[in-house]
């Protein structure tokens, strides 16, 4: 008779990346299965391209329709709305409804909990990006990019938000009170930046003291990640620094993510306030 | 009781939300394989307590051990020994009854067969259903189903029958029972007294954050030793009562006066109840 090895002893449960990889399944299943949310975030963004870019039909520069330079901002504000905005607003309602609480009391790796949050919003985003860019070539005629640079600005600008962005969501998150309250405290800060940002507005016809407070966030240096990729190179010259500033751009978000970083961890909250 | 063996250990244990005591003194030992009930008033502090236990709240005094770890400080290894069902939970809810049980199962080292599981919470015709659409007493059950999961050696139940209807709360009971035999020690805060008395091994009364009492069900605040009442119709059509430490004698008196049935006999000792609502309202 051969004795297999028995495993007699407990069983190691699967691993902090194993169980994150399973959270973005659950996620996602309660974020497709959950209407209002989905539409939210999903479709809103699309929903406004189409409004703004058939509202206007204008040229922001020769040979430049508004629809390009929009399709521009609405991508960097999709890396604000999947991941800021997105976890603002459903981490403080995860608090409310109790989902942390019960993971919490599970030897979940804590890790697991955000790797499925950030597993969504790479998910959510990637599908509205390909939304947005193809309802930019059908309804728009928008031109998509051909340079493998510009491909490589777009990915490396997409990471680099995603990351900051989605470390200040966590930052906010607690300071949100309740989940019913997040989205009313949230959205006012998405909208207020997407304008001074230069998303709904070409960023040069701004005031200066709006285009200087708005160079202190990072929607400003994603939109004009993006604009260097979807607008020709010729526009940079009615950037205000005369150019992309890519360097620029990489070192202000990166600082983001850092600050952001330390913010979250400060301000993450597993509990409501009155729970502790 | 061994000190060094008990599931959960209290001394002294302190509370405080600002200028409010919640949790003044508390001392507590509940023995492994017990049932042990918290009973107390809303406010009384056995959410508090039980949140401490659980690994939940930060305590200012007090030694506590759980399972012989103190919880203000949880590993994932002692987490994995614990089953907790919380109250008012409405998370999940666009999740399956299966989806949502085969998932927590992963977190666990030895999970229990998450399909076996939902059999035993009664919840296998609902396997496929979203968790909004259960009922109160449905969820409840998929939430202790979820408590279980891990085969905790503790399982802490907080309130876990409040809005459940007479046969819904039976079943539950049936349910804590068998895990009772099973050996799982089980923590339980409730304002049933009829459920205490049904589950509890031990019970221990709490009020404005001080234990009153940790006695059994049947001895709780000297219910055994508490005068009966012994109350009968007279010949006249009177309502007659007495309060005696003798019924047996009571009754065979009034036997041998009536010659044959005692109109309306009834001999009453103090229900839980009584004697809970007695200790509570000194207070």
């Amino acid at each position: 008779m051969s004795t297999p090895t028995t495993t007699t002893t407990a069983r190691q449960p699967p691993g902090t990346w194993v169980l994150g990889v399973r959270r973005v399944r659950i996620e996602l299943l309660q974020f497709v299965r959950d209407r209002e949310s989905a539409f939210f975030t999903m479709i809103l963004p699309v929903l406004l391209l189409v409004v703004f870019g058939s509202a206007f039909s204008g040229e922001v520069a020769p040979g430049v329709s508004f629809s390009q330079y929009f399709l521009a901002g609405m991508l960097a504000s999709g890396i604000v709305y999947t991941t800021f905005q997105n976890l603002a607003i459903t981490i403080p309602q995860d608090r409310d409804v109790g989902t942390l609480k019960r993971l919490q009391g599970t030897p979940m790796p804590k890790a697991s909990y955000f790797i499925g949050k950030v597993g969504l919003a790479l998910v959510i985003y990637v599908v509205q990006v390909v939304a947005m860019m193809a309802v930019g070539v059908v309804l728009f005629d928008v031109r998509l990019p051909t340079d493998p640079f510009d491909w490589w600005t777009f990915t490396w600008v997409s990471l680099l938000g995603l990351t900051c962005c989605t470390l200040l969501g966590i930052a906010f998150s607690g300071l949100v009170r309740s989940g019913r309250g997040a989205p009313a405290l949230v959205s006012p800060v998405v909208l207020v930046l997407q304008f001074t940002s230069g998303v709904f507005f070409t960023y040069d016809e701004l005031p200066p003291w709006m285009q200087q407070m708005a160079a202190l966030f990072p929607l400003k240096w994603l939109c004009q990640g993006m604009r260097s990729v979807f607008l020709p190179d010729a526009f940079q010259r009615q950037e205000l620094a005369g150019s992309w500033e890519f360097g620029r751009t990489a070192l202000i978000l990166s600082a983001w993510a850092v600050v952001a970083a330390v913010l979250a961890l400060r301000f993450f909250r597993w509990q409501r306030r009155d729970e502790t | 009781m061994a000190g060094d063996t008990a599931a959960v250990e209290v001394r002294g244990l302190l509370k405080r939300y600002g200028e409010r005591t919640a949790v003044d003194g508390v001392d507590l030992e509940v023995a492994p394989g017990e049932v042990f009930a918290l009973l107390g008033p809303n406010g009384a502090g056995k959410t508090t307590t039980v949140e401490i236990l659980e690994g939940y709240r930060a305590r200012d005094a007090g030694e506590v051990t759980v399972l012989g770890h103190d919880p203000a400080h949880p590993t994932p290894a002692w987490r994995a020994r614990i089953g907790i069902v919380l109250q008012s939970v409405t998370d999940l809810s666009e999740l399956t009854v299966a989806e949502t049980v085969h998932h927590f199962a992963g977190y666990y080292p030895q999970p229990r067969d998450p399909d076996e599981v939902i059999a035993t919470v009664g919840l296998t015709e609902k396997a496929g259903q979203r968790t909004r659409l259960l009922s109160g007493g449905q969820r409840r059950r998929l939430d202790v189903g979820l408590g279980i999961l891990g085969r905790p050696e503790l399982l802490f139940l907080d309130e876990p029958t409040t809005g459940f209807d007479p046969a819904a709360r039976r079943l539950f009971w049936d349910l804590v029972e068998s895990l009772a035999r099973e050996g799982t020690t089980i923590v339980l805060t409730t304002h049933y007294l009829e459920e205490a008395e049904r589950l509890a091994d031990r019970v221990a009364v709490i009020a404005d954050g001080r234990i009153l009492e940790v006695a059994t069900p049947a001895a709780l605040g000297g219910r055994q030793q508490a005068h009966a009442t012994v109350s009968w119709t007279d010949r006249d059509g009177v309502r007659r009562s007495v309060r005696t430490a003798e019924p047996t004698r009571t009754v065979a008196e009034l036997a041998g006066t009536f010659d044959g049935e005692i109109p309306d006999l009834s001999v009453t000792r103090p229900t839980l109840e009584d004697t809970y609502l007695a200790m509570v309202g000194e207070q």
